[in-house]
């Protein structure tokens, strides 16, 4: 596990418009699938949820199965319509929380 | 008969215009985030080119946009990987790096544009992996971190990228740098292996052409660790060795005395381009 997940979300946008946002988290994604040197299987421990909500409001959600391989990156649009912050959940298997948020200004 | 012989005129005429590609580096700027780079710079004093070139103009669109963007750039997760490691206690000292080093971007800033530099301890070239390695040992109590391994490659390019955009310098007038960069000299330009190749052959004399797909560049290392789009998260002496065994040679060791030589010489060749640390190459 690495520090701070990354976010891109523009600084600013106009009422209504749609923007782009890019999140992406450093995380091994283990599968489960994959067996140590020693012939034990290496247990799963992956990103299984990832939301996004703007002001309390879910914009995006995604379930995670374990086909989805190390450092999930995603990209998704979203309308704005005032200022307001997104903030970015990540569940992990073990219960883990990890969280970000961004700030945009609309004009 | 006569036909084939000039069919066969045309045919060998044919073949020798098409093994002489050429081909010019890109007219581009580039900005990492908004953070303008020195890219193009006139050469130092001594130096073989006019200009030195960085190798992010010798590649293509996407490749360039890849480096544009800290997002984007695939190595910056490595990046963030040697930020975990420099925060993470190691050693019987019960220290880490930012027990002595506090925070990177302040501390460490200058010093993938400083280095390799002379330790008089050792009487030879130092760069960032071995500095590394001498504080593990020296004072942290832990273990050297073998060649490209460890996190090796993540921690030198979290180090180096905090002095992003800063020029290259490097101080040949201390201890016997000169004399290192001499040898360095001498390697670079002396041909081996059953290919029978220099550095200077493809990033001297054969600056600009392609060997087969590859646009060769000045072979630049202001960049490195660099992430390469064929093999991922490379560190410099692996990139040396891996050109020693392109030309079918005999691969020194990582960090040997050839190797520091070629890297005190090669960073000078470099001299007055940003840090691209980590840069994206194909």
């Amino acid at each position: 596990m690495a520090s701070k997940p990354r976010i891109k979300v523009p600084k600013s946008a106009s009422a209504g418009e749609v923007i782009t946002i890019k999140t992406l988290i450093s995380h091994e994604m283990e599968s489960g699938q994959r067996k140590d040197k020693d012939g034990n299987p290496i247990p799963r421990k992956i990103i299984n949820k990832f939301t996004c909500a703007f002001e309390g409001q879910t914009v995006f959600e995604c379930d995670l199965d374990p086909a989805i391989s190390a450092n999930p990156y995603f990209e998704f649009n979203a309308k704005v319509p005032a200022s307001g912050t997104f903030k970015f959940t990540w569940l992990d298997d073990d219960g883990s929380v990890y969280e970000a948020e961004e700030p945009i200004e609309v004009k | 008969m006569k036909r084939l012989l000039i069919a066969g005129v045309a045919l060998v005429a044919g073949l020798a215009a098409t093994s002489w590609a050429m081909a010019e580096p890109v007219d581009d700027t580039l900005e990492i985030d908004g953070k303008p780079m020195i890219t193009r710079t006139k050469a130092p004093e001594g130096h073989p080119f006019d200009e030195v070139i960085s190798g992010w103009h010798y590649r293509e669109t996407e490749t360039r946009d890849l480096e544009r963007d800290t997002f984007e750039n695939p190595a910056m997760v490595s990046v963030e990987d040697g930020e975990v490691l420099w925060n993470k206690v190691d050693g019987t000292a019960g220290k880490s790096c930012a027990t002595c080093h506090g925070d990177a971007a302040e501390s460490m800033k200058g010093i993938g544009a400083r280095f390799p530099k002379w330790d008089a301890d050792s009487k030879k070239p130092i760069n960032v992996e071995l500095q590394i390695n001498k504080c593990r040992t020296e004072q942290m109590g832990a273990e050297a971190l073998p060649f490209d391994k460890g996190g090796q490659k993540e921690l030198t390019a979290y180090i180096k990228h905090q002095s992003l955009g800063m020029p290259v310098s490097i101080d040949l007038a201390e201890g016997d740098m000169q004399s290192w960069w001499e040898r360095g000299k001498e390697v670079y330009y002396t041909r081996t292996g059953q290919l029978n190749l220099a550095c200077a052959s493809c990033h001297e004399v054969g600056v600009g052409k392609f060997i087969r797909a590859d646009h060769l560049s000045q072979g630049q290392i202001n960049g490195f660790p660099v992430y390469r789009l064929k093999s991922g998260f490379t560190s410099l002496h692996n990139r040396f060795r891996g050109c020693i065994r392109d030309t079918r040679a005999e691969m020194p060791k990582a960090f040997s005395d050839e190797l520091m030589a070629l890297e005190t010489y090669v960073t000078w060749r470099g001299t007055g381009l940003s840090v691209e640390t980590p840069a994206v190459r194909p």
